[in-house]
């Protein structure tokens, strides 16, 4: 499980950050902060505690109730942790016809956890998201920050199991579409599979 | 094609003319395109220096005007008109935010400016800046979109450095600065007043116009709102001229763009084409047809009603006022194709499923409506629990959420569903009177 020591003030010793962030925004506009805020706490804690909440709260100078109002209207800040690969499936028309109902079934039967949870050690959680912006290259999922997409059943699978070795394979980026003028639109690197077994581009 | 009629060269309406050139998403998917380097070396920049060095404010305002350039988030509003609506400048503070925040099913062009191509859309930025006396940018990309977020901080980092950003642009007059903010995962900041709460750190609800946000914006200063297309098209404009943007489209919809495409064809993807080349051409010269049988399109976006797959749609050209005719938008160009064997009420549910979930649940009829009704109705039919009457039950519902709600999403939610009725209302009805769908097919996931 995730210990975190919430008792000392996340900011306490990252003044640089903390004023960083504050500096993006225009002196009119410090409660603007809260989502970069937020967002920093969470890339690195994994979700947003109560005791951040208040932190933020004095921080921006609003009260803790409307830090947590803001964080609850988003769908992708976290009041519990999620795990150390937090999967999301794209479950949207574009990715559904491609097959993201059958990979999310496929995901609760492999992960044993279904949407919104967290498995016992901590490494998977999964949450269905709505329309991600991959719907070309559908369907997808993103771990933590990046994009996985076109995912076939072997590439599922081959993700899956780099995943339960601590790897992150490297993103196969595809952009389909437009391949047109003179320097123009080869896909960014090349269509690599997770493990080389399988081939990419259509 | 090559008709002309007495001098005036028509308009380029098709790919295949060989006067067209594909310019905005020329460099997207190249190795390195993202950055300054790249950029300068393909004329990166060029524009901005021509604006900040050799016009007004006012001419770059008449000249996008002249363009005839028109939003390219989904609503079409003429951008050199809304550049025009911010008020004179008084001293204080002035703002410009790019809405990054694409978030519409079945679109998905504007993630690789952000990814490949930053300093087009900071380009773009700095003109719209310098026309309307701007003197702070935001760019608001959605939360998901990591990977383009760290691409155009770098870009904006790089583009300090060289002086094209901060103090003094370009040893002119001109001082102007940009911040990326990241969204959290909420459709409704597409949507322009919402999208300025959340920039403030407020929910995100949307605001009542007027007033509209050039009188009162971010932190209600003057701020005018674009979608990153409407500016890196402006970056075009400025380079080339209105004269060329304008010889290309139609009547109504001038210029290239962006269009997407999605669901089962060949060679899915995002494809540059001039306004008011067919959905045929479209589909089917570019994207390579689709794999299967199809039954409908979704010409823009969900938030479009769709069309059956016929020839009378199918050659309709993809510009604002031919969809308009035919009872749907052009909305953001993201095409989604509906095979045959697809239940299109299972197809509607994921759709209003999505807009159930980001309904903000700040008026009435779309908190109910479309929050908890719709789906409900359609959850009832999936599960074979339905009865010939719900289907007018469900038309009553949509006739009287539409119109109704505060802001555009419920009628987002409801056209399409609206639709769907009047092209498919057999597979609805069989659906509620046998209990199963008409076309059954579940096994949608590729090896």
């Amino acid at each position: 499980m995730i210990e975190l020591d919430t008792t000392t003030p996340y900011f306490a010793d990252k003044q640089d950050v903390l004023d960083e962030i504050l500096s993006r925004y225009p002196e009119e506009g410090r409660r603007s902060a809260l989502m970069p805020l937020l967002w920093e706490v969470q890339r690195n804690e994994r979700y947003i505690s109560e005791a951040r909440m208040h932190e933020i709260a004095e921080i921006v100078g609003i009260t803790a109730t409307e830090v947590k109002g803001v964080l609850s209207f988003y769908s992708t800040y976290h009041e519990q942790p999620v795990g150390r690969y937090h999967i999301q499936i794209c479950s949207t028309l574009s990715c559904a016809l491609a097959g993201a109902d059958q990979m999310y079934d496929h995901l609760v039967e492999e992960l044993g956890i279904v949407n919104g949870e967290t498995d016992a050690e901590g490494r998977f959680s999964l949450q269905k998201a709505e329309c991600v912006g991959s719907c070309g290259t559908a369907p997808v999922l993103l771990v933590n920050d990046t994009y996985y997409e076109r995912v076939t059943k072997s590439r599922c699978h081959h993700l899956l199991e780099a995943l339960r070795r601590d790897e992150m394979p490297e993103p196969w980026r595809e952009r389909g579409g437009d391949t047109v003028g003179a320097e123009k639109a080869q896909p960014v690197g090349r269509s690599a599979p997770v493990t080389g077994a399988e081939g990419g581009e259509a | 094609m090559s008709d002309q009629a007495a001098g005036t060269p028509e308009l380029i309406n098709s790919r295949h003319d060989s006067r067209y050139e594909v310019t905005m998403y020329r460099h997207v998917g190249v190795e390195g395109a993202h950055t300054l380097d790249y950029y300068r070396r393909h004329g990166g920049y060029e524009a901005a220096r021509k604006v900040l060095t050799s016009m007004t404010p006012a001419q770059v305002v008449d000249e996008v005007k002249a363009s005839g350039l028109r939003g390219r988030g989904g609503a079409g509003f003429p951008t050199g008109v809304k550049w025009s609506f911010m008020p004179p400048p008084d001293g204080g503070p002035r703002y410009i935010v790019c809405n990054a925040d694409e978030s519409e099913p079945g679109s998905f062009k504007d993630r690789y400016f952000l990814e490949d191509d930053p300093h087009q859309l900071i380009e773009g930025m700095i003109i719209a800046a310098y026309a309307m006396h701007v003197t702070f940018g935001f760019i608001y990309i959605r939360g998901e979109y990591y990977h383009g977020y760290e691409r155009t901080v770098a870009a904006i980092e790089e583009a300090r450095q060289a002086g094209l950003l901060g103090k003094n642009i370009m040893d002119t007059d001109f001082s102007f600065d940009i911040t990326v903010h990241r969204g959290a995962g909420a459709y409704i900041c597409g949507e322009e007043t919402a999208l300025m709460n959340s920039l403030e750190g407020l929910r995100a609800n949307p605001r009542l116009k007027p007033p509209f946000p050039a009188a009162a914006g971010m932190y209600g200063r003057p701020t005018t709102i674009n979608n990153v297309e409407s500016l890196t098209s402006a970056v075009h404009v400025i380079n080339r001229g209105a004269a060329w943007f304008a010889s290309m489209g139609t009547e109504d919809s001038k210029g290239t763009k962006l269009y997407q495409i999605s669901g089962p064809v060949h060679k899915p993807g995002v494809y540059e084409l001039p306004m008011g080349a067919t959905f045929r051409e479209f589909i089917y010269d570019f994207a390579g047809g689709p794999t299967m049988e199809a039954k409908a399109f979704i010409p823009g976006g969900s938030s479009t009603p769709m069309f059956p797959w016929e020839d009378r749609f199918l050659d309709m050209p993809m510009d604002y006022g031919s969809l308009a005719k035919n009872g749907s938008m052009l909305g953001t160009g993201g095409v989604i194709v509906i095979p045959r064997d697809k239940c299109i009420v299972d197809a509607l549910y994921n759709l209003v499923r999505f807009y159930a979930h980001e309904s903000c649940g700040k008026c009435t009829p779309c908190r109910e409506g479309v929050g908890h009704w719709l789906p409900r109705m359609y959850q009832k039919l999936l599960a074979g629990l339905g009865r010939p009457e719900d289907v007018d039950l469900l038309e009553d519902v949509s006739s009287n959420i539409r119109g109704n709600a505060f802001c555009p999403l419920a009628d987002a939610c409801i056209m399409p569903v609206q639709a769907s009725l009047k092209w498919f209302r057999d597979e609805y009805e069989y659906l509620a009177e046998h209990g199963r769908p008409k076309y059954q097919k579940s096994d949608w996931w590729q090896a």
